[in-house]
């Protein structure tokens, strides 16, 4: 049955009596099989998870998805190469430049066209601008999670910025659009660069505030502490990826062990480390050290941001291109590193001006795999808290 | 054994404080050549619980527009803006609007114990205000349990709170009803006896003279500086007071992100503004008794000073040995009832501070937090406040 769950509840609290009259009594209520969503504040979007709860604790659940299903990847077989890129801004709304940023990369691993060097690193500074957003959103609605308001708020005074940056470079606040195929849509208008350096610096200034007032709070750490304990071998299994399997101890980040467009030499020059969680708190793997790795990522791409507008170079942003896109027969993979894992575009061309076959790998559904292991034992206030520290974009899982 | 007629007959002349009720003094004062006995008594009831209500609402409304201003404030932002100057008005278009919403009642809820439920809570609030001191010579209830009244009556709240989890007939209200019972269970009991302190130094239970007997050292005497163990207790019965009255970070039965809105999910419009106004009002409440308790009541220098120039005596005896109205002494009670609110509203500012800043504890959390160390550390502070009482009284005397 598709809606059965595992009742995990040890046969030992079952009260028995083991002489001749026996009697069996089983005391326990039957569990509380509850509907955690779709609507529900704490589901980041439309997920439902079926849970069974013997009380206040989580005896079974089982996430069920596709109520933000909207057939991106079919859609992908039925539109121009161009006009699919709006669409992949649409499935973590939280990262679309990172989304534009794969699919432009898997289409242009079948072009072969050379991508000007301004044009590359804007793109970075694009994506991690975008990568400190998605982690802001991530860490401040956690937050809210766990019940701290305030913090939230303090996450969208930066991310407001950002989002006027993007809004500066491209015109659109949440959906950009603006990394496409063979380059990005414009130039950056005049003065940006030293905005994003300002902005940079004032992040630096107020990146301290986050881990004052909600990351080391004791309450806080109380309450995410081992919390949702994901071991490595779990996270290896699960095939969880960016700042999940970093937060089991794992250290593997794409843009390291990937390297595409050119983090691998931001990274052969220093500039930027990977943070992988040690287990400070509590177990390796618990919610907190997944909190801990979003925190510590944002000032690893503040530097990648800093390294980009220290090498920016002049010359052209886009590459040469028809305007009517034929990309040559066939397949390409590419795995980039999004905010919340692993985003793979595989995408397939028979030399047509439409694609065979759009793939889209993304992390959130993967990453989400998971819950239905990690919740039974929990209570239900650190279900809420697990869901939460998965951070899942809901977008992403139904695509 | 005594018939139960005699037991009624020896407990029928307690009296309900020594001032019995200031709305009543003023009516005799004013109108008792012209009314009957009854009638005084009913329109000074009346007059009271009008007053109670019209109190309640006005807390309620002024609270939860400071609670914006605060909560917006320390988040960055200015809160309401447009009702008036800087939002003041917003809480009655709020008010408004609750009103004319359409008035919800789920198909499978208990119909009855649904309406009920807002009610009671109400009720139950507005009882425990009675025992609120307007100004030392204006109160409803003089009451020579006061706390003991108060706790009883901001508990009774708690039945309502369950009834309406329970009469929702959803989910997520029986886990917020369920959690509310479980929580007030284990902070009543670190909150009576934090409250037992004060009580112990003051030794009475009544708010009004409560206060009057901090009235020493220029109006600084409050009880807070009496005694070293009152600092630990106000701690402790500020902790228990925030799981009282469901504030965060011990807003578990409402727990916003875990059950939705826990036990109020089903409740909309003016039923729903009752729960509200309830929340508010138990505030106020608590903090009113920490003010009266700890931190002086109406007592402060200006208070004093206001005493020594005008007088204290709101009903002098007149010319025919009837009480009459002193009006001179007016400016001492407006003087000290302002100082309360003051006191009472730092006390509401800082419930407003702390759940603006902090997380949510967990459940076991809570449950661990008020018994194994709330309640022990309540006992202490209390054993150790009766120690030096009495070490007092044997070496001073």
């Amino acid at each position: 049955m598709a809606n059965e769950v595992t009742n995990t509840m040890p046969p030992s609290t079952r009260l028995r009596r083991t002489d001749a009259s026996e009697v069996t009594v089983d005391i326990r209520t039957p569990d509380l099989e509850i509907n955690f969503g779709p609507q529900h504040p704490a589901t980041h979007g439309v997920m439902r998870v079926l849970m069974r709860t013997d009380g206040e604790l989580v005896t079974g659940a089982q996430p069920h998805l596709g109520y933000l299903h909207r057939c991106a990847e079919k859609i992908g077989e039925n539109v121009e190469w161009l006009q699919y890129l709006p669409y992949t801004d649409r499935y973590d709304y939280l990262a679309s430049m990172n989304n534009n940023l794969g699919y432009s990369l898997a289409v242009e691993a079948l072009l072969g066209v050379e991508i000007p060097r301004r044009a590359t690193l804007i793109r970075i500074i694009c994506a991690e601008l975008n990568r400190i957003g998605s982690h802001l959103v991530a860490f401040g609605t956690y937050g809210l999670d766990i019940g701290a308001f305030t913090p939230f708020l303090y996450c969208f005074r930066e991310r407001e910025w950002m989002m006027s940056l993007f809004e500066k470079i491209c015109g659109a606040r949440l959906t950009y659009s603006y990394i496409r195929i063979g380059g990005v849509f414009n130039d950056a208008p005049p003065g940006w660069f030293e905005e994003v350096a300002r902005f940079c610096d004032v992040f630096e200034q107020k990146w301290p505030e986050y881990v004052d007032l909600l990351l080391v709070n004791q309450i806080y750490v109380k309450r995410t502490a081992n919390v949702g304990v994901i071991s490595r071998e779990m996270a290896l299994d699960f095939g969880l990826s960016g700042t999940m399997v970093r937060g089991s101890g794992i250290d593997w980040d794409l843009r390291r062990d990937m390297p595409y467009m050119c983090y691998g030499e931001i990274w052969r020059d220093g500039a930027f480390t990977i943070p992988v969680a040690k287990g400070e708190m509590g177990a390796l793997g618990d919610c907190w050290d997944r909190s801990w790795v979003r925190v510590m990522e944002m000032m690893e791409s503040i530097k990648i941001v800093r390294w980009c507008l220290d090498h920016m170079v002049d010359g052209a942003v886009i590459g040469e291109l028809p305007k009517t896109l034929k990309v040559p027969a066939g397949e390409a993979y590419v795995g980039i590193e999004n905010p919340r894992g692993e985003l793979g575009h595989y995408v397939v061309s028979d030399g047509g001006k439409v694609s065979v076959r759009t793939r889209v790998r993304g992390p959130s559904f993967c990453n989400l795999a998971v819950l239905e292991d990690i919740l039974p034992g929990s209570l239900v206030g650190d279900a809420v808290a697990i869901i939460g520290s998965t951070d899942i974009v809901v977008g992403e899982t139904d695509r | 054994m005594t018939p139960a007629h005699m037991l009624v007959q020896e407990a029928a002349p307690v009296t309900v404080g020594s001032g019995s009720n200031a709305f009543l003094e003023g009516l005799v004062a004013t109108l008792g050549e012209y009314l009957p006995q009854w009638a005084l008594w009913l329109g000074a009831a009346v007059t009271g619980v009008a007053i109670v209500m019209g109190l309640i609402s006005l807390i309620a409304m002024f609270s939860v527009w400071l609670e914006r201003k605060v909560a917006g404030h320390i988040q960055c932002r200015y809160g309401p803006m447009y009702v008036g100057w800087h939002g003041w008005l917003q809480s009655i278009a709020d008010g408004v609007k609750l009103l004319l919403k359409e008035d919800m009642i789920p198909r499978d809820a208990d119909r009855l114990l649904f309406m009920i439920a807002p009610a009671l809570v109400l009720a139950a609030i507005v009882a425990a205000m009675a025992a609120y001191p307007l100004a030392p010579g204006v109160f409803f209830a003089d009451l020579d349990l006061g706390v003991f009244f108060v706790i009883a009556m901001s508990s009774m709240t708690t039945i309502g709170v369950v009834m309406a989890g329970w009469a929702s007939n959803s989910k997520w209200t029986v886990f917020g009803a369920m959690r509310e019972a479980a929580q007030v269970v284990a902070y009543e009991i670190p909150l009576g006896v934090a409250l037992l302190v004060p009580v112990m130094v003051a030794g009475t239970l009544n708010l009004r003279e409560a206060s009057e007997l901090q009235s020493d050292w220029y109006g600084m005497g409050w009880f807070m500086f009496k005694n070293p163990f009152m600092l630990p207790a106000f701690v402790l019965y500020f902790i228990a007071a925030l799981a009282e009255t469901k504030r965060a970070p011990f807003d578990l039965p409402e727990a916003e992100s875990e059950l939705v809105a826990g036990f109020m999910t089903e409740y909309s419009g003016i039923r729903w503004s009752f729960f509200f106004m309830e929340e508010y009002a138990a505030m106020f409440l608590m903090s009113a008794l920490a003010a009266v308790f700890f931190l002086g009541g109406f007592e402060s220098p200006l208070t004093w000073a206001a005493g020594e120039f005008f007088g204290r005596e709101l009903f002098v005896a007149g010319a025919n040995g009837a009480k009459e109205l002193n009006l001179q002494a007016i400016p001492y009670h407006a003087v000290a009832g302002l100082t309360l609110l003051i006191k009472t509203f730092a006390g509401i500012f800082l419930m407003m501070w702390l759940r603006w800043t902090l997380p949510r504890v967990r459940v076991d959390q809570v449950m661990t937090m008020g018994y194994k160390y709330l309640t022990p550390l309540a006992l202490a502070c209390a054993l150790g406040a009766a120690l030096w009482e009495a070490g007092k009284q044997a070496l001073l005397g």
